[in-house]
């Protein structure tokens, strides 16, 4: 401790420098921090899933349907708890902008295959008893004001439905128990949906969601369920929850790649210029570094404060993080319904602290290694 | 006593025998120091003087602890620091060595109160000991008053005075100056001088001082001349005993 007055010396001999290179720092660590908000909200489905849940889609794609005669087949496939299944209901409510996802949903079983998302039975058991009910998600809730008892009318795109006014009831509110939880979904029932599409849609859904009693049987199940409707007319393609969200995500593009890429440009731009600064900095003070050696200071002790002086310019810049943590609630606000609640991760911060010291002591190495190596009789001769 | 012929007593508190300093600079060996003798009794006052190049600030760097020489021994106050490790050597001369640079050499950042305590980051004092020496130190040299100024609110004659606190802080076994006055006029350069003979005279200080100053070296117990290397002559106000390099 007692030399770290000589460090915070040496770091503030030029203000104007120390400030710029600790506001890179804290540029790329706002940058990093906004990167992995945006990765974790694309990958954000593939961490909460549950590893007893499998997903069954058409073999074609999730846009083509499978028939609901299946779900009772999958049933009886030894290690099969619950099935439930969905459809994509692509609905607008007032402006094509206020998206949200509009799922039906079929009301006997959602419970059971997604248990982390909780509806008070009272209101349940309202749902159950309302055909143009439905189970809004917290978020959405509080997005658009509304509250129990509104009567919400949607215009879906699709099913050949466009221009058909559908109302529903709010009829309960569903809350995640993590906050990774999705609560923006809009719950609506199978029975209200069914009567409202076109006959050849009545029967088909859009994908299963399974429960299964082991995880460790998933591929088993998997494997059954894929094979029973081998050479139908609808053959089915099964695989984990887990699986299935990586797989929606990749319809993106290679997000993470991207991000990665973009997250090591920064960082070693960054890299580059705190190792200039820092090299400048040792070689401005040439003469200073070798009356310390000469004094007494070891050459690991000037080592030591060269690389001290990189890290706290590294941990002032987790400034940026702090930041990041202030911008991303209005970040998240003005992209609701585009993704997914936005907020920054205790991984991202850790991450962030991590790629700073990283950083700092990659840049401030290669210059305390040739203050350490330097000779007295040499570095007093410099002025 | 001061001898330069290798015949001094076994006490001596510097001893160096047969000293060689070589540099090679491209393909040429440059000897800077041939075969040098020396010993220097503890509380001695020793001015080295030569022309530029006569190897005064290498004889200064290698008695030091801060250069190792090509060949030839030194001994201070028993220690042979020859063939000590660079870290050795390191911790050696944060016990042993107090410095005096021409230019100061104070750290602009700090105050001088902050560059006089540097030697003592170095031992085991608490912070309120720490404190209690470094006022100790600029007490003596007289600036008591200015322990909170930067170098840069200093005159140079004060910065100086501040590099002489910083050298005798630690108490150290002798002191080595290179040029103390070579950047002051001449009436910081007295007071400057003044305070150099006072550590001698009062605190018992061994001090080897190079310089260009005739009137700078009058002020030692003893003159030395160095030439292209060699001790050629043994100028004395007193206690020389006269030799030629060996």
């Amino acid at each position: 401790m007692k030399f770290s007055r000589l460090i915070l010396a040496n770091l503030f001999r030029k203000k104007l420098r120390l400030i710029l290179t600790i506001g890179s720092f804290a540029v790329a660590l706002f940058l990093f921090a906004l990167l992995g908000v945006v990765n974790d909200a694309f990958t954000r489905g593939a961490d909460v899933v549950s590893a007893d849940r499998l997903v069954t889609i058409n073999r074609t794609s999730i846009i083509n349907t499978i028939p609901l005669s299946y779900r009772d087949e999958i049933l009886r496939i030894p290690g099969v708890q619950y099935v439930t299944h969905n459809n994509w209901f692509g609905g607008v409510y007032q402006d094509p902008k206020n998206f949200f996802p509009q799922f039906v949903i079929d009301p006997d079983n959602q419970r059971q295959v997604f248990p982390e998302l909780i509806v008070p039975d009272e209101q349940w058991n309202t749902f159950l008893k309302d055909r143009q009910g439905a189970i809004v998600g917290a978020a959405t809730m509080k997005r658009f004001g509304w509250k129990i008892g509104d009567r919400i009318p949607i215009t879906t795109t699709i099913y050949g439905l466009q221009g058909k006014p559908f109302e529903f009831n709010i009829d309960g509110i569903y809350q995640g128990q993590k906050r990774e939880d999705d609560e923006t979904q809009f719950w609506i029932r199978w029975e209200y949906f069914k009567e409202s599409v076109p006959a050849s849609i009545q029967g088909q859904v859009g994908w299963y969601v399974i429960r299964i009693a082991n995880p460790d049987d998933a591929p088993r199940i998997a494997k059954a369920i894929d094979n029973a409707y081998l050479n139908s007319p609808y053959e089915t393609r099964t695989e984990t929850e887990s699986a299935f969200a990586e797989g929606w995500v990749k319809q993106f593009g290679n997000i993470k790649f991207l991000i990665v890429s973009i997250g090591t440009v920064v960082f070693f731009t960054l890299l580059l210029v705190t190792g200039n600064t820092m090299a400048i900095s040792v070689r401005e003070r040439t003469n200073e570094l070798g009356v310390l050696k000469a004094i007494g200071f070891s050459d690991r002790a000037v080592l030591g404060f060269i690389l001290g002086e990189s890290m706290v310019i590294a941990l002032a810049g987790c400034v940026g993080l702090l930041l990041a943590l202030g911008a991303v609630p209005a970040l998240s606000r003005a992209m609701a319904g585009l993704l997914p609640p936005l907020f920054v991760t205790a991984k991202t911060l850790i991450c962030g602290v991590i790629a700073a010291l990283l950083v700092g002591f990659a840049s401030g190495i290669l210059p305390a290694y040739g203050a350490m190596r330097m000779r007295v009789v040499n570095a007093l001769r410099r002025v | 006593m001061v001898h330069v012929d290798g015949n001094g007593t076994a006490g001596s508190l510097i001893q160096v025998r047969g000293l060689d300093k070589t540099y090679r600079r491209g393909n040429e060996d440059i000897d800077v120091l041939q075969g040098l003798n020396l010993d220097v009794d503890q509380g001695d006052f020793v001015a080295f003087m030569g022309p530029s190049g006569s190897g005064k600030t290498t004889l200064l760097n290698l008695l030091g602890g801060l250069d190792v020489p090509t060949r030839g021994t030194i001994s201070v106050a028993g220690d042979e620091i020859t063939h000590m490790s660079r870290g050795k050597l390191t911790d050696w001369r944060a016990r042993h060595v107090g410095l005096i640079f021409q230019m100061y050499n104070l750290i602009a950042v700090l105050t001088a109160f902050q560059n006089v305590e540097l030697p003592l980051l170095l031992t085991k004092l608490s912070k309120a000991e720490r404190r209690k020496h470094v006022e100790t130190a600029l007490a003596i040299v007289g600036l008591g008053d200015r322990m909170h100024h930067y170098p840069r609110q200093l005159s140079g004659g004060q910065e100086q005075r501040v590099a002489i606190a910083r050298a005798i802080v630690a108490d150290p076994t002798f002191l080595l100056c290179d040029e103390p006055t070579g950047d002051l006029d001449r009436r910081s350069a007295d007071e400057v001088m003044d305070l150099i003979r006072r550590l001698v005279k009062e605190y018992g200080k061994t001090v080897l001082m190079v310089t260009h100053d005739p009137l700078v070296a009058q002020l030692a117990n003893t003159i030395l001349h160095l030439d292209k290397g060699v001790l050629v002559e043994a100028g004395a106000r007193q206690n020389v005993i006269a030799g030629g390099a060996s």
